[in-house]
């Protein structure tokens, strides 16, 4: 008989997949329909929430009749804001923690949509019929709808607040006078409001929660989250119930954007309902409900200034931010940072002296601000910057490519300090540009721009080289609620040499079940097919802050890469003892333990790993596994370089885009086809952002893309096909040198689109459009171009 | 008028023809067809949208049409023959279209998945060479928000040259006699 023996018996360095390809582990679930989202949850005797909206951005609520929704066959009960204040449970503290939220509206509404009442019934179908049938009787108020009207104060929409104000808070950052001071002596000065319009991860699944109180009184809490351990400390304090006696489980989630990062009023009253009618309760909000109540993003105002000598050197940058921050603010940064990373905005550029000041205003929109594909604001701040970079390249008539060079910091400069305060950890913006610039055959396109030029055609070339933060955070400066930003990891090898992983983050698609394998198994050398990875169940996996900002490379795999570190120096004892050395002599060579010098004498981490349990030798603690909180020093800088390529029509205002061709650098690559699978996800939102994606509201406070048929996101047909390539330039504070790249894509993209655009429509004179760039926008500022041409 | 005005809500019982299984089930007339499958226990079939916009929840019927079923109620799937993505293959024999979704890196999140898998399993029943603008139009009512669609195309472009192999493998093996005939080993 022989047995075939396992290829991952020595592992040697052959067989482990680091910086590999590997497929996902995961998708076999997904590709077959066994994934398990929070709508596949089914609990005997589950009842179905519905929630009655506001039609008003603006009014009082005079009364709320439950009467004809109770009469609903199939209705249990109905709970209205004057219920949970009863109960104490009518706000909702805000992850920002300078505000807070009504659950649901007491005395008025501030945004047409919010949550009135919420209807439990048997059936998913009765509960919105009887939503349908709670009568609530309004009196209209004016509306506020722009930022700009709110900060006159003449309407004070937050009358719970007692600083009698809209202005929610003033943040800035740099030296206001030194600032001034370089741009009143620059010799050329530009300056141009940019607009980041309103707009909404909208992740395909929607969001949603199932709650059930056990015989026990323990909370089980199923939940589409990114956070769920946050979220677990949050629903401990708004209701008083103590911590252990919550659950929360983050099961397979579809999507999440930053959408699903803050506590929404539904969870809160789905928690109620479960607690009130001592049964489960499912709660699945519709697409509507997720587009105009659930976390926005953007909505930033900003007059961007940048002085530079004639030759193009910058020499200083300013920045004046109006944010839109809806009816309540919850916005979801770090506390000490209420405008998030916003400080980045100096991008990858030297600018000797920068000052950049933000107010946040309340109006009658739908609260929110999440960062949407991005770190915290970081997504505003890189459009801003590379737009600037562009309007002063075309006043200055000078290549934007050779303005950035000029301006580039240095890669023997890092780690670099920037004018408003953040220390950039490493990076090579010139090498990646020149890349990018080679590849895509740049000279050669500006050659055939000019041939197009002369012929009446607009072809236009738009770059962005962006230099992106990442990876919340260090506790000195982040926190949310208070808790400080660490991430964590817990490895536990099996006496077979199979193991399993937990962190604190959260995958929605990003693939943490094979990267973190992955991340483990070169650690360790054991094979990432045989290491389990869970998350989101806060019973078993340690406490951490979740997955958004990509946070999760550079956080938990820094805490993972550390935690199989202390799970090899445990098991080098063992590998001494069964190498019959002493610990000191046992080195870490190609995967597996051997006596220094000796390569003949060695044993594996399998071999190891069943020693552990079987002969761990005198002294040695049994057993083979670790934990570990990981607090990093600093941020992660990842950067990029990114050219798009477009034609416009100027007959219809139609744009093409030809190319497009991004090259990134976020570090050490773990699996390079999960990043570029993340480029091309990122790539195609930003595109949307761009192009198509935004959530206008009316004069009267109407919210105009309440669904997919107001607001558009890209189909197969509209998403350009990506070319990718990249850099690395390892993050020298990281233990295996990652920096994370989820929304670099999205961050670095909607400028190089805008600026190709401009870059089009030069030869008209035309500097700015606010995004998104849609068909008829583009062809009135062409038209409006042509008419100021004529009658000059 | 109001919503009980206007809505039967009196259960009946319909028959569906599900991957080739009988499913009874007590629906309201106004329950739609992905709320039936998905309570029936197939949560394969995913709602992602309140419009028809999304085609999380494409299913198949009586073959090659593939139809919303968050736009169909469940009655009216009587008589047909439907398949779900539960129908296509399993973690241990994925289809064709499975594999490549896999080996391309066609997904993320896998919330879209089983809409795209089963829209583009009806695409390449009509047409099995399709270029990359026909699999593009093909797909275009089915959203994803991961994956910027490049590598579903290369996906969808993998299982069709798969599926042509097999396809002629098989019209091939029907022209000698089959192993147990006595052909070669
Ligand atoms: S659920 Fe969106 S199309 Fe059916
Ligand atoms: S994989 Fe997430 S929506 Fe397509």
């Amino acid at each position: 008989m022989s047995i075939e023996t396992d290829a991952t018996n020595n592992a040697g360095p052959q067989t482990l997949t680091m910086g590999k390809g590997m497929k996902r582990k995961e998708d076999p679930r997904f590709l077959t329909g066994n994934g398990n989202y929070v709508d596949d949850m089914r609990l005997p005797g589950m009842l179905y929430m519905a929630i009655v909206h506001s039609p008003y951005p603006h009014a009082n609520i005079k009364s709320i009749d439950k009467e004809a929704a109770l009469a609903v066959p199939g209705v249990k009960a109905v709970i209205t804001g004057e219920d949970l204040v009863a109960a104490s449970l009518a706000w909702l503290p805000t992850f920002h923690g300078f505000d807070k939220q009504m659950v649901l509206a007491v005395g008025k509404v501030l945004f047409q949509h919010q949550e009135v009442a919420a209807v439990f019934a048997e059936t998913r179908e009765a509960a919105r019929d009887a939503a349908e049938l709670v009568d609530v009787d309004y009196e209209p108020l004016d509306p506020v709808i722009s930022p700009f009207d709110s900060m006159k104060d003449e309407v004070i929409l937050r009358d719970d607040r007692e600083d009698r104000t809209n202005h929610i808070y003033h943040w800035d950052s740099g030296d206001r006078d030194g600032t001034q001071a370089a741009l009143d002596d620059s010799e050329v000065v530009v300056t141009e409001r940019i607009y980041a319009p309103r707009c909404h991860p909208a992740p395909l699944e929607p969001c949603g929660c199932v709650a059930q109180f056990d015989a026990m009184g323990r909370l089980h809490f199923w939940v589409t989250s990114q956070a769920p351990h946050v979220y677990r400390t949050a629903i401990s304090l708004v209701t008083g119930i103590p911590e252990d006696k919550i659950r929360v489980i983050s099961p397979d989630i579809g999507g999440g954007f930053g959408n699903k990062v803050p506590v929404y009023p539904g969870y809160v009253c789905a928690i109620v309902g479960a607690l009130i009618l001592k049964t489960p309760v499912k709660w699945i909000e519709t697409r509507t409900e997720n587009l105009t109540t659930t976390g926005f993003a953007r909505d930033y105002h900003m007059d961007v200034t940048i002085g530079a000598k004639k030759d193009g050197t910058v020499t200083a940058l300013k920045v004046k931010t109006v944010a839109d921050h809806g009816a309540f603010d919850a916005a979801a940064d770090p506390s000490k940072y209420p405008a998030g990373m916003f400080g980045v905005v100096t991008g990858s550029y030297q600018f000797p002296v920068a000052f950049a000041e933000l107010d946040a205003y309340f109006t009658n929109k739908a609260p929110g601000g999440v960062a949407y594909r991005c770190s915290f604001r970081v997504t505003e701040a890189s459009y801003a910057i590379e737009r600037g970079m562009d309007i002063l390249a075309q006043k200055l008539t000078m290549d934007p490519a050779e303005l950035r060079r000029k301006n580039f910091v240095r890669k023997d400069q890092f780690p670099y300090d920037s004018a408003l305060g953040f220390t950039y950890d490493s990076g090579d913006y010139e090498g990646t540009m020149d890349k990018a610039l080679n590849q895509i055959g740049y000279a050669e396109l500006r050659r055939e721009q000019a041939e197009k030029r002369a012929r009446g055609e607009y072809m236009g070339i738009g770059i962005s080289t962006f230099t992106e933060v990442v990876g919340a955070g260090p506790s000195k400066h982040f926190d949310i609620l208070g808790i400080k930003m660490f991430d964590s990891a817990e490895i536990r090898i099996h006496p077979t040499g199979t193991g399993i992983i937990r962190t604190g983050t959260k995958s929605q698609g990003q693939g943490h079940e094979t990267t973190w394998a992955q991340i483990v198994a070169e650690e360790l050398g054991l094979d990432p097919q045989n290491l389990l990875v869970e998350e989101g169940d806060t019973d078993t996996a340690p406490y951490g802050l979740g997955t958004y900002a990509s946070r999760s490379t550079p956080v938990a795999g820094a805490a993972l890469a550390l935690a199989a570190r202390r799970v090899r120096e445990k098991a080098r004892k063992v590998a001494a003892h069964l190498l019959e050395a002493a610990p000191e002599d046992i080195e870490w060579v190609e995967h597996r333990f051997q006596v220094m010098g000796v390569p003949s004498r060695s044993v594996t981490m399998k071999e190891v790993a069943f020693a552990a349990y079987t002969n761990p030798g005198e002294g040695n603690e049994p057993g083979l596994e670790a934990s570990l909180y990981y607090d990093p020093p600093n941020m992660t800088f990842p950067h990029g370089a990114y050219i798009a390529v477009v034609d416009v029509d100027a007959e219809t205002g139609e744009v093409k885009v030809r190319r497009f061709l991004a090259i990134d650098d976020c570090g050490t690559v773990i699996n390079p086809m999960i990043v570029e699978g993340q480029v091309h996800g990122g790539l195609t939102e930003g595109f949307a952002i761009a192009f198509m994606q935004e959530i206008p509201y009316d004069e009267q406070g109407n919210n105009m893309a309440p669904n997919f048929m107001e607001y558009l996101i890209p189909t197969s047909v509209e998403a350009p096909v990506w070319e990718t390539g990249s850099t690395v330039t390892p993050s020298p504070h990281h233990p295996i040198g990652a920096k994370g790249v989820g929304e670099s894509p999205n961050v670095g993209s909607p400028a190089a689109f805008v600026n190709a655009v401009m870059d089009a429509l030069a030869p008209l004179g035309v500097t700015h459009i606010d995004m998104p760039l849609t068909r008829e926008k583009v062809w009135r500022a062409i038209r409006n171009a042509e008419a100021a041409a004529a009658s000059d | 008028m109001t919503a009980t005005e206007t809505t039967d809500t009196t259960l009946r019982t319909v028959t569906l023809n599900v991957n080739g299984q009988t499913i009874r089930q007590e629906v309201e007339s106004r329950t739609l067809l992905a709320y039936a499958l998905r309570d029936a226990g197939l949560k394969g079939t995913h709602v992602g949208c309140d419009t028809s916009s999304c085609g999380c929840c494409v299913v198949l019927l009586d073959g090659d049409t593939p139809a919303k079923s968050c736009t169909m109620f469940a009655v009216q799937a009587e008589g047909h023959q439907i398949t779900t993505v539960e129908g296509l293959g399993s973690p241990g024999d994925l289809h064709p279209l499975q594999q490549a979704f896999w080996d391309q890196h066609g997904l993320q999140c896998g919330y879209c998945t089983p809409g795209m898998l089963m829209t583009a399993k009806a695409m390449l029943e009509h047409n099995p060479d399709p270029t990359d603008q026909e699999v593009r139009e093909f797909l275009s009512g089915n959203l994803c928000r991961c994956t910027g669609y490049n590598n579903i195309v290369k996906a969808v472009q993998q299982a069709a040259r798969v599926m042509r192999d097999e396809a002629q493998a098989q019209a091939l093996a029907g022209m000698v006699p089959s192993t147990a005939e006595g052909g070669a080993q």
